[in-house]
């Protein structure tokens, strides 16, 4: 595994980042790298140089706000999945941070560069798409924020501007007396999710209040299931409930349902009922 | 006293340092003047080669020296197949170390770049330019030998490299008189060895002296000095191998590569050091893979379960190139062993052998035994679910009863000594086999699919007796050696010929050692893997590292015993027969306070002050061991499964793994293989396989697509055994390194196929992934 030829710069603040990739063109952020350096070492992506972010202090830690968790972009997964502010808030999240890959990934791979990656198949898109996060980025023109849902754009393709760094993820604290879940079908060989599904459920005398349910890896990006959210708001969320919210969400699906030599598209299609299904039930489950 | 530690499990000595990372690999060792080489790889699984334009390459940074199949052609002699299987019709088409004017496989080298580090390398290979006209590709072993194929030699008609026949009895009247039959085509897919340690060579010309030194990840140094010396014309004597700390090979470090030959070609070329090491992707695209077998296979027997013939054909897969041993590997340790455990009087089988295109195939763990494991224990299963009796019954009717001296099979061999009902039993009784069979009931009323699967085997290995080796065309001899030498201190150096990269034998052979004549493991030290240091041996493979390079070390430390006790009379003035040896010390009989231990008889034959007349100084005896047989060891797998028919996942839940390996030197060393194997062969029943499109690209061509097994996919294997010794063995020892994968694809795969019956489900191919589970489930339901 031999890279090619790059040029590294340390960002000592945000501005400082801003203007370094400015300065270079083509140039690619580094952070926990674990997603950036295994494509340098097999030569798919050879940026000209390379601006490390990893020690802006203002990028790291975790932090409760008014109803919302702030999570700064350098924070690895296994921080958010040992946060007690971010199970107490949002435990979708740090379900879904300690189901990444394996320790040593969550131990380096950081919240902001696992998202501004997009892959299709990574379980933080999918919960934060659940959630209604969004993110902060600074760029050259200043500071502006996007939604989770908004924030990729195709496949490995994101609306981060050339120049701009992914700051904060803002999670909205889950509702009082809500359950959620994710669960999750992983690749045995990669731990990326060749499905994942999550769900986010709350009633109010006895009838579903309110339902999200984001489903990762079967499309270009992950998305929210309106089909399956329609059928469950207002119900009572018995198990026919549930069964019929689950079948809704193959109609949610489009043309482009992916496909690899492990889970072909139609196989990847017939189990998304199947993990909504067991993500609603556990989501039920967990309500109180 | 000396504690008595032949047969206690004590920690291995190797450890400390492999685990704190105090060992050196290849790769870690820099010479001064060192350069590094990097090979380009041809992307196409097979093209001719119009023109290599390595004129871009040229004063680029560090680069020292770009060669193509042009330079090496002429100086560099092909890479040799050292296994010459008879009465097959073998063709063995040239296999250039860097391809001139045709690629074969994706990987297959094309020039190589010497620079001052390994980045200039990589960065000079981007600027060759190589046009190349892309001719058509088979991958499949079974589409390869038909007509019509894509001809990949063109000296080998329909790919078909060899036909080797085998057949005891009378297979058709079996058949034709049978009450009962099953059949059935099993793939063994390709396997990737996935070693820790990827190859890596490093070769030291010294142009004024003509010595070739060649550090390598070698399972067997001595041979990859002979073959050295055939491919680059260094006479033997001036090839020196070194195989430092090796981290495994699985039988993907036999072989003898044209990576070893390139690097030493390029050390010769420029008369410096020069080093190459394998990346992962390269490991995965060229270093040998495993199995690739497709077997149209068949079974007869009575309408009361016995088992009256079999018989296979078997499409094997050896790759682009033969490599060094891999015509050995589907014949003599597979064909050879269809009988398994069982008593099968008529048993053919016909065994192509045919070229594809894809990396070379040769042994790996297992290597041929759990091919025919396999097919052997799937057929049995066939027919237990066809006659609808418990898979165990069909089993125990077949089983060969015990014997402790020799056993002849309808293939043509002689077993040792078996005792196939006692590991049975054993592992049933620990298994709780009838409360599993109650669980499995309950669980199918509640609509959920848990099955339960045996896998039965015998294995050969200690291979083996030379003459045999030359019989079956192994161009070599499969003897070992070993020089036991005690030091005037008392402490012994033990020299072999094998090379451990993993197994356990610094610590195995120091008990064996310490248990002959009593002195401590502490005081012996085990020396392996350079050819100027260690006497002649043929490797470490096949399970017979402990079985023919201990025994030699056995041997050779009796010698050593008898010798002291000819010093031991001589000093206590007593005639050698009332010499009496126990726990260290020798004494007259009866006498056991007028004594001398080994330390001081050590002392007194290298000071030689009192020696007997005649007697030469010095205590230090070799041995050279050629077995009289093979070893056969055996045993009984049992895995629990569940299944979830939505998703087509299998969860493994249980594992019981109860082996016979003979006499155990070290029972935690003989644990530690049986879980590393167990895990070797669930792998491919569940999870791991080579994937090649049409094209031959390599689509699991890395960790993100290769499952490997993982801890956390696995339950806790439980491990028995039972001890049947070899009556052949100095030590009773048989040998375990690859028993457990040899029987748990089989017990796997059974166990799944066990849930699935009652889904109308009777066959999928492996690795048994969800969606194909998913889909053989679907089918199944929705008629088929």
């Amino acid at each position: 595994m031999y890279a090619s030829q790059t040029t590294y710069h340390r960002a000592g603040s945000v501005s400082e980042a801003v203007r370094l990739l400015s300065e270079n063109e083509g140039a690619k952020i580094l952070a926990g790298g674990h997603s950036l350096i295994p494509l340098m070492k097999l030569r798919l992506s050879s940026p000209e140089a390379l601006v490390d972010i990893g020690r802006i202090e203002s990028l790291k830690g975790i932090t409760g706000k008014d109803g919302a968790v702030c999570i700064g972009a350098l924070a690895t997964h296994a921080e958010i999945a040992s946060s007690d502010v971010v199970s107490e808030r949002v435990p979708l999240l740090a379900e879904a941070a300690g189901k990444v890959g394996d320790p040593a990934v969550r131990n380096r791979g950081t919240i902001g560069g696992n998202v501004s990656h997009a892959d299709p198949s990574s379980d933080l898109p999918t919960v934060l798409t659940a959630l209604d996060a969004s993110y902060c980025v600074t760029g050259p023109g200043g500071e502006r924020t996007i939604a989770a849902a908004d924030f990729a754009t195709g496949l490995l393709e994101t609306a981060l501007g050339e120049n701009e760094v992914l700051t904060c993820v803002c999670v909205p604290s889950e509702p009082s007396g809500s359950g959620s879940a994710y669960v999750k079908f992983s690749h045995p060989a990669s731990r990326y999710a060749v499905l994942g599904a999550a769900a986010v459920l709350t009633a109010d005398g006895g009838r579903c209040s309110s339902a999200s349910v984001a489903i990762g890896g079967v499309e270009p990006m992950a998305a929210r299931s309106a089909s399956a959210e329609a059928a469950l708001a207002g119900s009572d969320l018995s198990d026919g409930a549930l069964d019929a919210a689950a079948a809704a969400v193959c109609g949610d699906f489009g043309d482009n349902v992916l496909e690899d030599i492990f889970a072909s598209s139609e196989y990847r299609k017939a189990m998304g009922p199947v993990y909504v299904r067991r993500a609603l039930c556990e989501a039920r489950a967990r309500m109180g | 006293m000396t504690m008595r530690v032949f047969g206690s499990g004590i920690r291995r000595r190797e450890d400390p340092r492999l685990i704190t990372g105090r060992a050196s690999y290849t790769d870690d060792i820099k010479l001064q003047g060192m350069a590094h080489a990097a090979i380009l790889r041809s992307p196409y699984a097979h093209a001719r080669i119009r023109s290599v334009d390595t004129s871009g390459v040229e004063g680029q940074p560090g680069v020292l020296a770009v060669f193509t199949g042009e330079d090496t052609d002429g100086v560099l002699n092909g890479i040799p197949c050292a296994w010459l299987i008879p009465e097959s019709d073998l063709k063995t088409p040239d296999h250039p170390a860097i391809a001139k004017d045709r690629v074969r496989y994706v990987g297959d080298a094309v020039a190589v770049v010497v620079a001052e580090s390994r980045y200039e390398a990589e960065d000079a290979l981007e600027r060759i330019e190589v046009d190349y006209e892309p001719l058509e590709v088979v991958v499949s072993p079974r589409e390869a030998a038909q007509d019509g194929a894509p001809q990949i030699h063109d000296d080998v008609p329909n790919n078909v490299a060899f036909t080797w026949a085998l057949a005891g009895g009378d297979t058709d009247e079996a058949f034709s008189n049978a009450d009962v039959t099953v059949g059935d085509t099993i793939m063994l897919q390709r396997l990737i060895a996935n070693a820790m340690e990827p190859r890596s060579a490093i070769a030291q010309w010294v142009g004024p002296t003509g010595d070739l030194t060649l550090w390598s990840t070698s399972q067997n140094p001595h041979i990859a000095r002979f073959l050295t010396s055939v491919v680059t014309g260094v006479p033997e004597h001036k090839v020196r191998v070194i195989a430092p700390e090796v981290g495994g090979g699985f039988g993907s470090k036999i072989p003898y590569y044209p990576d070893e030959a390139v690097t030493a070609f390029c050390s010769m070329k420029l008369g410096i050091p020069v080093k190459w090491t394998e990346t992962r992707s390269e490991d995965y695209q060229i270093t040998t893979q495993g199995r690739d077998h497709v077997e149209e296979v068949e079974m007869a027997a009575t309408s009361d379960g016995k088992i009256t013939g079999l018989r296979t054909t078997v499409y094997a897969g050896l790759g682009a190139y033969l490599s060094t041993a891999s015509p050995g590997i589907p014949t003599i340790l597979h064909g050879l062993m269809y009988s398994g455990p069982y008593d099968i009087p008529n048993i053919s089988g016909t065994i192509y052998g045919v070229f594809n295109n894809g990396a070379p195939v040769d042994a790996y763990r297992g290597a041929g035994r759990p091919e025919a494991t396999m097919l052997i224990e799937r057929l049995v299963d066939l027919l237990a679910a066809k006659l609808d009796v418990d898979p165990v019954e069909v089993r125990r009717k077949n089983f060969i009863p015990a014997f402790e001296d020799g056993h002849d099979v309808a293939t043509g061999i002689t077993y040792d000594s078996g005792d196939y009902n006692a590991t049975l039993d054993i592992c049933l009784d620990a298994a709780d086999y009838a409360s599993l069979r109650a669980r499995q009931a309950d669980a199918r009323k509640e609509g959920r699919h848990v099955g339960i699967g045996v896998g039965t085997y015998v294995e050969i290995c200690g291979l083996g007796p030379s003459q045999v080796a030359g019989a079956v065309g192994f161009q070599g001899g499969l003897w070992e050696s070993a020089i036991v030498r005690f030091h005037p201190t008392g402490k012994v150096n033990v020299m072999v010929g094998s090379s451990p990269h993993g197994q356990g034998e610094e610590t195995t052979f120091a008990q064996i050692v310490a248990g002959e004549v009593g002195v401590d493991v502490d005081d012996v030290e085990v020396i392996h893997g350079d050819t100027d240091i260690t006497p002649m041996g043929w490797g470490t493979y096949g399970s017979r590292t402990t079985a023919v390079s201990g025994a030699a070390v056995a041997v050779a430390t009796r010698k050593i015993k008898e010798k002291s006790k000819a010093l031991a009379a001589h000093l206590l003035e007593a005639a050698a027969e009332d010499i009496e040896y126990e726990g260290g010390r020798f004494f007259v009989r009866g006498s056991p306070d007028q004594h001398k231990t080994i330390q001081d008889i050590a002392l007194m034959a290298n000071v030689a002050w009192d020696m007997p007349e005649g007697m030469e100084p010095g205590l230090e005896a070799s041995a050279f061991y050629d077995p009289p047989n093979f070893t056969y060891p055996f045993g009984a797998h049992l895995a629990v499964v569940e299944v979830d028919a939505q998703t087509g996942h299998v969860e493994l839940q249980q594992y019981y793994a109860v082996d016979d390996c003979g006499v155990q030197i070290n029972p935690m060393i003989v644990e530690g293989q049986v879980h590393g194997g167990v895990v070797q062969g669930a792998g491919p029943a569940l999870w791991e396989g080579a994937v090649y499109d049409d094209d031959g690209q390599l689509l699991t061509g890395s960790m993100l697509d290769y499952a490997l097994p993982r801890a956390d996919l696995l339950p806790e294997i439980e491990v028995l055994s039972n001890t049947t010794p070899s009556p052949h063995h100095p030590l009773g020892v048989k040998g375990i390194g690859e028993a457990g994968t040899i029987a748990s694809t089989a017990a796997v795969y059974n166990a799944v196929m066990d849930a699935l019956r009652p889904l109308g489900v009777s066959g999928v191919d492996m690795p048994l992934t969800p969606e194909k589970v998913w889909r053989a489930i679907n089918q199944s339901q929705n008629g088929g």
